[in-house]
């Protein structure tokens, strides 16, 4: 299922902006002390002409030096003070900038631990990887630079007209003139930048996927001999990025000489005007340049504070996202009455637990993948007493896992229950349940870290001691033993410095040390050879003593020794039973089974053999 | 005298001669560029002359600067009896400056864009083609995400060098020498104040930016380290759930985010102490400028219209030389990502011998004597001896790691064979003569992770005839039994797999490398372990469908599964990279050894018992 992103075009809406208020409370202060400081330096910046107007009227037109000296010192006092306000207000642009961000990204993590997997069944890592870091990352640059850039702005304008208007009422207004074009202009390019720019972002990631393509996939482009064709289809895409990308720049290198040249129609006004008005002598020429600074001055805000706006506009989007996951609801919660006996996932009450003997009952239960239109499994029941091994075997794709996610809880019964120890698992905590489950999965994950630690995941107060002992118990020890470094040895991300058959050694061990009473291998062992698998296979027959567990293979010679045999086909399950009960039936099982030996008949029966 | 300088040097001329050999094709765009970025800034230099004349001799008493024959000449002079006319040419002087320098401006702003964009487009090209042909030992060597940064950030830095940084850095010397000449030929003593200033400033800003570069790495890495440490706990969600592992995890997170944010709050701290002063900086430069320019105009030594030209000139000079700084900082940073580039680029191409051969291919495949080991590991293959027929099926059996793979690789050029290890011959003809592209075409090989590239269904299994009717790739698909699958899907066979589509299970990912390697008609054809995610029954039929197409075709298959080795013509069971064993099926079950081991392992005897019980009674 291709999941498209959502397009956030929408209008302004206030009900969103209101989200990351909760976030901002802790900023107060911080937020009124950029805004003074960062108001402080808009208010020098108003006054630094006023200096220049000031050192002509009352030095050079009057032909004087007299308290030119008090007039630098002031001068000085003035800019230092507004470097000073300036380190303020960016230091705590910085800090809410980056608190924000740690605390928004702190409350997608931590909601994300939370959310049930059929969220996490058709949601890509890669975009709630956006959502935790790209999204939170603007929302704080945006909050804690823009707002305040677009406030320092607008308190600058309408500082400047402030004082043009003080000035010279006349002057001041053909100046104003100009504003609206300028606004207009910016308003009108900056749409269109934006969209270009936004061509070219995506273009740039199809560009950064391409090379990702080509080089994962260099060994069967090269057994194919269509490095040529990859190359080809590479350049179509730079070629885009080529055309876009300069569209992009043609729109700017219109847009800033047409700022420029309203400026400079600005500039000119107030010289023809100023400049007559001088000759009538009813305005100073000190006067006349501070109004040329102010001219020349007054556009770049104005620019900046349209790009601004369209930004921190934008802005909704990212909100959109980062709230959209925080309020998504976890399919499988605990009730608070739960909650209060044995806590929750993060604050567990331990002293409530009791211990689970792993004896799980299925009663009459129905189940719908959230996001499936039809039951996968209908009125299903199974008693599973404490300390049996149940294989769940069918072909790829059949459904195998679903009864397995429904015993850990990772997805609830559409209807019916299901019993831990005699009571309906929805009256305990998710994590008491969890904490019970050894679970190994057909791709194994790792953590970054060492071996050890990978290990140590399975209970994190064993002693190093212990962790080996585990190990050693599923040999593992003998993988590990060839790494370098042995234990210490970092596994890399997700554990990709090892081979699949070694991570899933590793996580084997994992497995075993958190010494749970119900244990689930999911097709754990296809990628390790025979002879490893044999090895193995042992360790599990003596692992899997007095504890409930599930075994998934497509192998069916794994199985054998299974207590009840569940056979899914097509998501439903056909037929139940022991190795030996199956194959008498002659049902399905039996044919699979057969399959894998048909062709061994077929070859001695080729060759003469009886049967 | 010093190696190191020379080393230095020559380091330095092959990066120059990297970004040149780029930089060729559009260096006319890059020429225009700057000539017209000068421009801009002469024109830009004028409107203060604009505004010294309109002060000094319309509003002022000062004879105008111009010659009054010029004046005459151009019949100007009348304008100037009139002051209200003398303002308005200003004003028009000042409109018509600002469109030239518009013109200017735009004109060299699309000479960078299009000069930049081809270079990267060039540059970009060139490592995708580039890479495509590096030798496979080259991309095991290397980290895929490694190398996509090189081709992505490195580049974007460059990019950024070529596109903004380095017209800039012309720009503004130009600028500051124009602005410097025009305001020593002004006034000498404010001149040397103002020119005082800029090297402290530029100094001060380069040495900033040099010192705090490892800081902006560091908190760079932090983020990253966060980023992967959420990546992480989002692709394992099973593991942390299964484990109840929530809270160790949140706490895992918070110190990588707590790092990751006062890193950055540190180093916001150090930058805002930077702009602060420099902001200071500029301030005095401008004060000393404004203070001295009044003692001089005070003195009678500068007029008023040069007063405001010589405060106006230093102030379009500031900023961009404060940037100078920066620039200067950063384009040790784009040395740095030249350098990694280069290091891709200079990486040697797989190549062939112009006489290389192409000789028939469905002919006896001849392993002699075959070592081999990968650089400076131990070795993989030891006298690897054994003929395969034409047209016959060829099984290789063996342990993770007992070198089935490394004879693929091999025998598909993937690796070449060193000189004095053995030859490999196909027909008598050692394979190092055979042209590298006709070899691999004449090979169809199913890897055992196969890499299915994120287009539609039909456009992978056509890959390697883009061509070839839609119907052959179904037919394809048949005998890989996978077209009921692709069926299956919404959009059939322009299904899109892969990350941005449908992602396909390990075993459908297998067959669909099947299909697409029957579409490349191979009369040689390697199957590695490219069954193992395929359940039994799926693997029996495609072996069933292979095996009525096959025809002619010679047939190498790996597998640790004895069902799928059993049938062929011969089988051999490889140790430690040795050959450990050879023959038939039969006779194989027939001798200790591994193969009966593994054999007995994989059906145990009372299973077998109870199938025969079971054929039995299907034969009744």
């Amino acid at each position: 299922m291709a999941y498209e992103e959502k397009e956030y075009t929408k209008s302004f809406e206030w009900k969103t902006w209101r989200k990351i208020f909760p976030f901002l409370k802790p900023y107060k202060a911080t937020m009124w002390r950029i805004l003074i400081f960062n108001l402080l330096c808009a208010g020098v910046d108003i006054l630094l002409p006023l200096f220049q107007r000031y050192a002509i009227d009352n030095f050079i037109e009057k032909n004087s030096t007299e308290g030119l000296v008090r007039f630098a010192l002031f001068y000085a006092a003035v800019i230092i003070f507004q470097s000073i306000s300036a380190i303020i207000f960016t230091r705590g642009s910085t800090r809410l900038e980056m608190g924000l961000g740690r605390d928004m990204k702190r409350a997608c993590f931590v909601h994300l631990q939370t959310l049930s997997f059929s969220y996490y069944n058709v949601t890509p890592v890669g975009y709630l990887l956006a959502r935790v870091m790209s999204d939170t990352n603007r929302i704080a640059a945006l909050v804690a630079w823009n707002f305040f850039d677009i406030l320092w702005a607008v308190t600058y304008v309408i500082g400047v007209f402030v004082a043009m208007l003080l000035l010279n009422v006349q002057l001041a207004l053909v100046v104003m003139l100009v504003v609206p074009a300028i606004a207009f202009l910016t308003i009108y390019f900056q749409n269109r930048i934006l969209h270009w720019n936004r061509r070219v972002r995506k273009i740039n990631s199809k560009i950064t996927s391409a090379y990702n393509e080509g080089i994962m996939g260099a060994k069967t482009s090269k057994t194919l001999v269509i490095e040529e064709d990859n190359a080809r289809d590479f350049e179509a895409v730079t070629q885009q990025m080529r055309t876009s990308s300069i569209k992009a720049a043609r729109l700017s290198a219109v847009y800033i000489p047409l700022v420029l040249l309203f400026s400079a129609m600005a500039t000119a006004i107030v010289l023809l005007r100023g400049g007559s008005m001088v000759l009538e002598g009813i305005l100073w020429i000190g006067t006349l340049s501070a109004f040329t600074s102010y001219a020349v001055n007054i556009f770049e805000p104005i620019q900046q504070t349209a790009r601004n706006i369209a930004e921190l506009i934008s802005m909704q989007a990212n909100i959109e996202r980062v709230c959209g996951l925080l309020e998504e609801k976890p399919q499988v919660f605990d009730s608070p009455e739960v909650i209060a006996r044995y806590g929750d996932t993060f604050h567990p009450k331990y002293e409530n637990w009791e211990p689970l003997k792993g004896e799980i009952t299925f009663e009459d239960v129905s189940f719908r993948y959230p996001d499936g239109g039809e039951d996968v499994l209908q009125h299903f029941s199974l008693h599973i007493p404490a300390g049996t091994t149940v294989a769940i075997v069918g072909e790829t794709g059949a459904g195998k896992s679903t009864l397995v996610n429904l015993a850990c809880r990772f997805f609830e019964p559409t209807s019916g229950r299901i019993l831990i120890d005699g009571r309906d698992y929805r009256e305990r905590s998710q994590l008491w349940l969890h904490s019970n489950i050894g679970y190994v999965l057909q791709s194994p994950h790792l953590f970054s870290g060492t071996v050890m630690e990978n290990i140590r995941y399975g209970r994190l107060d064993a002693t190093d001691e212990e962790v080996m002992a585990a190990a050693h118990a599923v040999s593992a020890d003998t993988v590990v033993e060839k790494l370098e470094g042995g234990y210490q040895c970092p596994v890399g991300e997700g554990g990709d410095r090892l081979s699949t058959g070694e991570k899933q050694m590793i996580s084997f061990a994992r497995a075993v040390l958190a010494d749970p009473r119900i244990f689930v291998l999911d097709e754990a062992t296809s990628s390790i050879d025979t002879q490893t698998e044999q090895l193995i296979q042992n360790a599990i027959a003596k692992i899997l003593q007095g504890r409930t567990s599930f075994l998934i293979a497509h192998r069916l010679s794994t199985i054998r020794h299974a207590d009840i045999i569940l056979v899914v086909r097509d998501g439903q399950i056909v037929e139940q039973g022991t190795h030996l009960e199956l194959l008498r039936k002659h049902g399905y099982y039996h044919q699979l089974y057969c399959k894998q030996f048909e062709e061994e008949a077929a070859a001695r029966a080729l060759h003469g053999e009886a049967l | 005298m010093n190696q190191n300088e020379e080393k230095q040097k020559h380091a330095g001329r092959e990066k120059m001669h990297l970004l040149l050999q780029f930089l060729k094709p559009v260096l006319p765009f890059f020429a225009a560029a700057l000539v017209f970025s000068m421009l801009n800034t002469v024109f830009n230099s004028l409107t203060p002359q604009v505004v010294k004349m309109t002060v000094d001799s319309i509003l002022g008493e000062e004879p105008l600067p111009i010659p009054q024959q010029v004046l005459s000449g151009l019949g100007l002079s009348a304008i100037f009896e009139q002051p209200i006319s003398a303002l308005l040419l200003a004003a028009c002087a000042v409109l018509i400056v600002a469109a030239l320098s518009g013109i200017c401006s735009y004109l060299s702003r699309m000479g960078i864009a299009k000069g930049s964009e081809g270079f990267v487009k060039a540059l970009r090209d060139r490592l995708f083609s580039h890479i495509q042909k590096l030798p496979f030992a080259w991309h095991s060597q290397h980290q895929t995400g490694e190398i996509i940064q090189r081709c992505t950030s490195d580049v974007e830095v460059v990019r950024n060098f070529v596109c903004n940084q380095l017209v800039e850095v012309f720009r503004t010397v130009f600028l500051v020498a124009l602005s410097m000449g025009i305001m020593f030929s002004m006034n000498v003593r404010i001149s040397l104040i103002a020119l005082g200033f800029i090297p402290l400033i530029v100094l001060y800003s380069a040495f900033f930016y040099s010192r705090i570069a490892k800081r902006f790495r560091t908190a760079d890495e932090a983020e990253g380290v966060l980023s992967s440490t959420v990546q992480e706990n989002l692709t394992g969600v099973r593991v942390v759930r299964a484990f109840g592992r929530e809270s160790f995890e949140i706490k895992r997170f918070d110190e990588k985010n707590e790092r990751f944010a006062n890193l950055w709050i540190h180093l916001g701290k150090l930058l805002s102490a930077y702009w602060g002063i420099g902001d200071l900086m500029t301030g005095l430069q401008i004060l000393a400028v404004i203070v001295f320019g009044v003692l001089e105009t005070v003195n009678g030594t500068l007029t008023l219209g040069g007063f405001l030209a010589i405060v106006s000139y230093n102030s379009t000079l500031i900023w961009p030389v404060r940037g100078l700084g920066r620039i200067l900082s950063e384009m040790s940073k784009a040395g740095v990502s030249i350098d990694r580039i280069a290091y891709i680029l200079k990486a040697e191409e797989e190549q062939d011998p112009p006489e290389a051969l192409e000789p028939p291919m469905d002919r006896d495949i001849r392993f002699e004597h075959v070592h081999f080991a990968y650089e400076g590991v131990q070795p993989v293959l030891q006298d690897i001896d054994f003929t395969i027929p034409a047209g016959s099926t060829f099984a290789i059996l063996g342990a993770t790691g007992s070198g089935k793979s490394t004879l693929v690789h091999l025998l598909d050029r993937l690796y070449d064979l060193p000189p004095e290890s053995g030859r490999i011959t196909i027909g008598g003809i050692d394979i190092s003569k055979i042209r590298r592209d006709y070899l691999r075409r004449n090979i169809g090989l199913v890897l055992q992770e196969p890499f299915l590239f994120s287009r539609t269904i039909q456009e992978n299994i056509r890959a390697p005839r883009p061509g070839a009717p839609l119907e052959e790739a179904r037919r394809a698909a048949r005998i890989a039994c996978v077209d009921d699958a692709i069926e299956e899907f919404p959009e059939g066979y322009d299904t899109i797999v892969g990350e941005r589509g449908v992602t396909l299970s390990g075993g459908q990912k297998q067959r669909v490398a099947i299909a697409r390697m029957l579409m490349q008609k191979a009369p040689i054809m390697v199957f590695d372990d490219s069954l193992s995610a395929v359940d039994a029954e799926t693997d029996a039929q495609i072996r069933a469908a292979l095996h009525r197409q096959l025809g002619r075709s010679t047939v190498i298959l790996i597998s640790h599964r004895i069902t799928t080795l059993m049938q062929a013509d011969q089988i051999l069971v490889l140790d430690n990279g040795r050959i450990a064993d050879r023959g038939t099926h039969e006779e194989l079950i027939a001798r200790p050894g591994i193969y009966r081991t593994i054999y007995e392992i994989q059906m145990s005897s009372d299973d077998r018992a109870l199938l025969e019980e079971g054929g039995d009674s299907r034969g009744v």
